[in-house]
């Protein structure tokens, strides 16, 4: 691997997790680690009574950082110790979501930080048996992490009756093969299960309680792990006055696209807004752009349109709610802002876009890597998303019809929630926003009066039996 | 068992699936992995070798191979080119730079059959191949590619040449 680009933190970044990345002076060795105060708190959750380490991360407030923004003490409060079935954790290392790469970062500069929080919390769950599942497409990561747990194993943190305790614990890591279908949990634990990573159907299947193997199974991501060592570090109480109230702690950042200074921020969760995102930590637009689109939270995340305002509920000094009206640039970077302006915090992954940028030509990108990553379980999903994109393919081929914008939101529409897994809403939410908020564009792309031509596989004679010749040729253009 | 495996890799085999103490099934995408990365592909004997091992029907083997992206039934490139394609490296541009790299390896750009079930297109001699693939989770440094196992961060088409000199 090339030389690692180091950069020093933004002055407005709060840096936690991301304490040692980019460090001139930090290794990823375990000697560097606990050189730099590295498994201390694991010494001390050892101490402590399991459930109070879980009381703690309730305390927290901390909620997951893979996207969905699930309460991670809520999703811990599931699991039952001394159940007739072992429990599981599964480290979600699968970073596929277009827009995000922080969890890269953690694995390839501070492995240990991941190790010890997967200690932890397996110590909290009582989890003998643990997974990494890493993307296929980190071989790099995978072989840090490898040795990472063997220099752990090495020094008796790990294994057999860790640091005297008696307990017992191991990890492996697995690695995925390319499919972004592996990032949802149910598809990940069946990935685990050495089959295709259909997702499987909630109920019954909540990993908490049949995951893996039909065990209980908690999945949480690479992010979320981290911050469970902070949790245990300072405790709960004390993390929760980071960030907002419900948006509590630190969270990482990645901005990418139109801004002079793309890269990952970490920062108290609320502490800055999109604008202060966009012009203070990237160092604003390039040389005479405007604004003109932003993914908040991920691809899957709606898309915000520049000039638009929101009207949202502010909490007032005395407790009130009070209508406000926002604009873009005002959106505060937690989970409960971006969800009332109707998007979402997602997976931290803010992509911008300037002036110079056709609409068209980005969802026709994002349509191509749904339909390309569909795992093709449930038909909506399955045929919409390959719909969609050749919709939008056509469409920049300069074969646009006038009812394309009507009719990829109208395939949009049935896909979303009719689907077993949030793939549903994920691949149909950025060609919903789209036309939605740019449907100027669509429609002026949009402007043949006749339906696009037949495929040849469709054409009436290889599809109308010999003796009813002319009942399916409505429609058609093609002579 | 048809194949012959060399003991080396028999052992990384075995290590694999040691592993997975509840299911060997579990075994199935770690032992793709060390299939390909030895002989380049997935054969048919590979598929039947690695269901035996698992006690599997050689059908399941073969839907994982078919399911996931990563795993290739015929042999790429000796050094294979992986340009992300999604949304941040497109607006880097991307496609220009899959365009360069196929112009410096010798690789026709139009040659890929745009077919899901085959995405990589291999130079004329074998040298090199090219594959445009989903988001790899480096966007602040678009656009990114990956050669062989080592990955590369905001590349310049002037770059390309020292690049694949490299890999010879």
């Amino acid at each position: 691997m090339p030389a690692i680009k180091r950069r020093p933190p933004h002055p407005r970044e709060r840096r936690m997790i991301f304490a040692n990345i980019d460090r001139e002076d930090y290794t990823p060795d375990i000697d560097c680690y606990i050189r730099n105060g590295g498994y201390e708190v694991l010494r001390k959750a050892i101490t402590m009574e399991p459930d109070a380490i879980v009381g703690e991360v309730k305390a927290s407030g901390l909620r997951g950082r893979g996207g969905a923004g699930f309460p991670c003490g809520v999703k811990w409060g599931f699991i039952r110790r001394g159940g007739p079935k072992p429990t599981y954790l599964i480290c979600n290392a699968d970073e596929s979501e277009p827009g995000t790469f922080k969890d890269r970062y953690i694995i390839h500069q501070d492995p240990h930080q991941l190790i010890e929080g997967i200690i932890i919390s397996c110590f909290a769950l009582d989890v003998h048996l643990a997974y990494i599942y890493i993307r296929g497409e980190f071989p790099e990561g995978a072989k840090i992490l490898e040795k990472a747990i063997a220099e752990a194993k090495e020094k008796g943190l790990l294994g057999k009756n860790l640091l005297g305790t008696g307990f017992d614990l191991e990890i492996y890591v697995h690695r995925g093969a390319g499919a972004y279908i592996c990032g949802e949990e149910t598809g990940l634990i069946e990935s685990l299960e050495g089959k295709r990573a259909y997702p499987r159907i909630k109920p019954p299947y909540f990993p908490a309680v049949l995951g893996l193997y039909q065990c209980p199974t908690i999945v949480n991501n690479v992010e979320t792990l981290c911050h469970v060592r902070h949790i245990v570090d300072m405790g709960g109480a004390e993390y929760a006055k980071i960030g907002r109230p419900n948006n509590t702690g630190t969270r990482i950042l990645c901005v990418s696209g139109d801004v002079r200074q793309p890269g990952y921020f970490e920062i108290e969760v609320g502490s800055l807004t999109m604008g202060e995102v966009i012009n203070d930590l990237c160092g604003g637009l390039k040389p005479g752009r405007k604004l003109k689109a932003i993914i908040p939270g991920g691809s899957s995340a709606k898309v915000l349109r520049a000039g638009e305002t929101y009207k949202i509920k502010e909490k007032a000094a005395d407790g009130s709610l009070a209508d406000k009206e926002i604009g873009i640039e005002d959106i505060r970077m937690d989970f409960d802002s971006l969800a009332a302006v109707g998007s979402m915090a997602g997976s931290g992954g803010v992509i911008v876009m300037d002036d110079t940028r056709d609409m068209v030509w980005v969802l026709n990108n994002l349509n191509a890597f749904y339909a390309h990553e569909s795992c093709g379980q449930c038909t909506p999903c399955r045929e919409g998303s390959l719909w969609m994109r050749k919709i939008t393919d056509r469409i920049m081929a300069g074969g646009g019809v006038e009812s394309d914008p009507d009719v990829l939101k109208s395939v949009a529409d049935n896909i979303a929630g009719k689907t077993i897994c949030a793939f549903g809403e994920a691949c149909s939410w950025p060609t919903q926003s789209f036309v939605l908020k740019f449907r100027e564009e669509f429609q002026g792309k949009s402007k043949k009066i006749l339906p696009p031509p037949t495929p040849p596989e469709y054409l009436s004679e290889t599809l109308i039996e010999q003796n009813e010749p002319k009942q399916l040729t409505g429609g058609s253009t093609t002579p | 068992m048809t194949m012959n495996l060399p003991a080396e890799l028999l052992a990384r085999v075995d290590e694999a699936i040691s592993h997975y103490p509840v299911s060997k099934q579990s075994a199935s995408l770690p032992l793709l992995h060390l299939f390909q990365e030895h002989y380049g592909f997935i054969s048919e004997e590979a598929i039947l070798w690695i269901a035996e091992k698992l006690e599997l029907e050689p059908i399941q083997i073969l839907g994982l191979v078919t399911f996931y992206p990563m795993f290739r039934r015929k042999p790429a490139g000796k050094h294979h080119i992986r340009i992300c394609r999604t949304l941040s490296c497109a607006m880097a541009g991307s496609q220009e730079l899959r365009e360069h790299f196929c112009r410096k390896a010798g690789i026709d750009p139009h040659g890929d059959s745009h077919d899901h079930g085959d995405p990589i297109t291999v130079g004329a001699d074998g040298k090199y191949s090219i594959e445009f693939v989903e988001c790899i989770a480096s966007c602040g440094t678009a656009p990114v590619c990956m050669i062989d196992d080592d990955f590369y961060e905001a590349v310049a088409p002037e770059e390309i040449p020292d690049l694949l000199a490299k890999y010879q």
